[in-house]
């Protein structure tokens, strides 16, 4: 692969950025400053052959028209919405994810978000470092989770995860999707509105489209209500954000588990002093054990690219 | 059995008197202002209130749980009474049968000394660690529990804080709200969960509703017992060392007694290592706080989550400025579900006893 210019967008994994330094022509677009980048990459055109992009920065149509000999993407990250895909298809540029290695993870993280925003778990962490527990002795009650009813929205792998997990809860499924899945006995709802007016947490787990883009609007928060708690693993933009927060400051949300937002890495203040949300930094595969898998994903469809095998993980 | 037309309460606030269970046996004030409101039991007329069966308290309850029990039972408030306790109980304890205890109070030997009669003692708690279970036994008295009414809350507790330790939720909440996402980066990376070998010390009810959620996440179970349990297929293990030695995570289900006192003790840690976790959903006393305290400054282990600890409300200082801990204050229980179980697995006991059926939750030797 030493001949195999790639470009990495952003410092996402440090052995991800170790291994293509060490195995590949890297060039690292961050080290550029924002106005000087158009330049850097006109200079290196000829060399970039591949992109290696993430959640935070992809491939956009500026990039891919900046970069006649681009063969291949490789983004280190399921979601692709960072990635211009007509573009893709009409350059015939190869585009490949990072599915299945991080499925678990980030189902574990949704289950673990809805726990704890419902039981309060920061809350209370907060009240014992604060030292409160001396002074104080009231105790508040909080939503229990087992037995309560999760709506998922996308029933992927990710989404199939997630209920699997929620069913050794005893949590009764249900799932919103663009068609209904007969392999499964969990109740299909076909429209949003609907899956949230008779769930208790709803979580989001579908891919980011243009038919996607704030699937969880005004109307939906007002179905899930006062009781209900929203739990988004997925993009930032599958949520009306400005309308989520108006509806926890005003009560008519009863919480939510947070891990990503609109406009990442700002998070709207006005969530800080509540003790119904958890708010995490776009976490959901970031372990260990996962990020290597992720790499090493990566770097096998780049390898595959280059010496004509079959690709791991095509997208397109 | 069912409260029928008893209302779940809601979420809310719900005053508990801080009770100190090392207190000396002594004469109580009156319950301060800021506690439970207790209402009086105006349905019931005092004529009727004196065929009620008498059920001594040693402390107030809960408004809901008063308010649920006192039409058909007629309290005994020593607290209320201008008698030194002991004097209180030879005055008017001398014919009770049954005590009722909601919160760690001791019933210790001294206290059943005063009360020849009693044949029940009624915990609202699953831990019977404040009673004095061996004199019960030798005098012949039944002690009670909450049976089953916790066990999803505290499994669920209990999975909450492990993945709250592994993927770091609250530590990276904390970072969010103090606005260094912008600042900062990313956030340092966490520990996958699938694949980790738990070890549950005590496979009862609690403990086993944990091993059925974490299957679910792709883990191991694995499990000390006092005795294997013939049905189970998670391997066994006699002796709590060398579970924490095949394990990385070590989830601590267990009773309270004076075998399990300290289980989790500086062997059981150093066999753990340093990548283990400790979940803590027990009694505080089952683990040796201090020696916990300083493996985890020494790292000598991974992190842990603790609901409990050994001198409630004190909790050691230095798990404050540790990111790899979750520390919560005793509220695995908190919800109006078990609440309402609990409530109703009380009131089933005491009906129970006083219309001579058996008892639903009595403990077992």
């Amino acid at each position: 692969m030493e001949s195999l210019g790639v470009l990495l967008t952003y410092p996402m994994d440090s052995y991800l950025e170790e291994e293509l330094s060490k195995r590949c022509k890297l060039f690292r677009l961050w080290e550029t400053p924002p106005e000087k980048r158009r330049e850097f990459l006109r200079a290196n055109a000829a060399t970039i052959r591949a992109v290696v992009g993430n959640t935070a920065v992809g491939a956009d149509a500026e990039t891919i028209d900046a970069l006649p000999a681009l063969e291949i993407v490789a983004s280190f990250s399921v979601g692709l919405d960072k990635v211009d895909l007509a573009k893709c298809r009409e350059r015939g540029i190869r585009v490949t994810n990072t599915p299945d290695v991080l499925t678990d993870d980030v189902a574990d993280l949704a289950i673990g978000l809805a726990i704890a925003t419902m039981r309060r778990l920061f809350a209370a962490d907060r009240y014992v470092r604060g030292g409160a527990w001396k002074a104080k002795g009231d105790y508040k009650l909080t939503s229990k989770f087992s037995g309560k009813t999760v709506g998922i929205i996308g029933l992927g792998r990710i989404g199939w995860a997630i209920a699997e997990r929620a069913e050794a809860f005893g949590c009764p499924i249900s799932y919103y999707s663009r068609s209904e899945k007969p392999q499964t006995d969990y109740k299909y709802y076909s429209s949003v509105v609907a899956l949230a007016a008779n769930c208790n947490v709803l979580i989001v787990a579908c891919a980011l489209t243009e038919e996607t883009h704030h699937i969880v609007n005004r109307e939906v928060i007002d179905a899930l209500g006062p009781k209900g708690v929203l739990v988004n693993i997925g993009r930032g933009p599958h949520v009306d954000e400005p309308e989520l927060v108006f509806a926890l400051l005003e009560g008519r949300l009863g919480g939510a588990g947070l891990d990503v937002f609109e406009d990442e890495p700002d998070v709207p203040e006005q969530l800080f002093g509540l003790e119904n949300v958890v708010l995490v930094p776009h976490v959901g595969s970031s372990t260990w054990e996962t990020c290597k898998a992720m790499a090493d994903l990566v770097l096998g469809n780049l390898e595959a690219h280059v010496t004509n095998k079959p690709l791991l993980t095509p997208a397109l | 059995m069912r409260l029928s037309g008893l209302p779940i309460p809601e979420p809310s606030k719900f005053s508990l008197p801080v009770l100190k269970t090392r207190q000396p046996l002594r004469r109580f004030a009156p319950a301060p202002a800021m506690m439970s409101v207790e209402k009086p039991a105006a349905e019931t007329p005092a004529v009727e209130r004196e065929h009620l069966p008498p059920v001594l308290l040693l402390r107030p309850l809960l408004s809901h749980f008063h308010d649920a029990l006192a039409p058909k039972f007629r309290f005994l408030k020593p607290w209320e009474s201008p008698l030194p306790r002991d004097e209180f109980l030879a005055a008017h304890a001398g014919d009770v049968r049954a005590l009722l205890c909601v919160g760690p109070f001791p019933v210790d030997a001294g206290l059943l000394a005063c009360l020849p009669k009693l044949e029940l003692v009624v915990t609202g708690s699953a831990g019977v660690n404040h009673i004095d279970v061996a004199e019960c036994r030798r005098r012949g008295i039944a002690v009670t529990n909450a049976g089953n009414a916790f066990t999803d809350d505290v499994a669920d507790y209990a999975v909450a804080l492990l993945i709250d330790v592994l993927r770091q939720i609250s530590a990276a909440d904390r970072y969010v709200r103090r606005g260094l996402w912008p600042i900062q980066g990313d956030y340092p990376l966490g520990r996958k969960l699938g694949g980790k070998r738990v070890g549950i010390v005590g496979l009862g009810s609690i403990g086993s509703a944990v091993a059925k959620r974490l299957e679910a996440f792709g883990c191991t179970i694995l499990y000390y017992s006092r005795s294997r349990k013939p049905s189970i297929s998670y391997k066994f293990f006699s002796n709590v060392t060398n579970l924490a030695a095949e394990s990385d995570v070590l989830v601590i289900a267990c009773a309270l007694t004076t075998e399990t006192y300290h289980i989790i003790n500086k062997e059981v840690m150093q066999a753990l290592g340093r990548d283990g976790i400790i979940i803590n959903v027990g009694r505080g006393a089952l683990v040796d706080e201090n020696e916990l305290v300083k493996c985890l400054m020494e790292e000598e282990i991974g992190g842990a989550g603790l609901d409990v600890f050994e001198n409630e409300p004190a909790v050691p200082q230095e798990l404050f400025h540790m990111d790899n801990v979750v520390l919560s204050h005793h509220r695995a229980v908190f919800t109006p579900e078990s609440f309402h179980g609990v409530l109703e697995v009380v009131l089933g006991n005491l009906e129970a006893f006083f219309s001579n059926r058996p008892l639903l939750t009595p403990i077992s030797e």
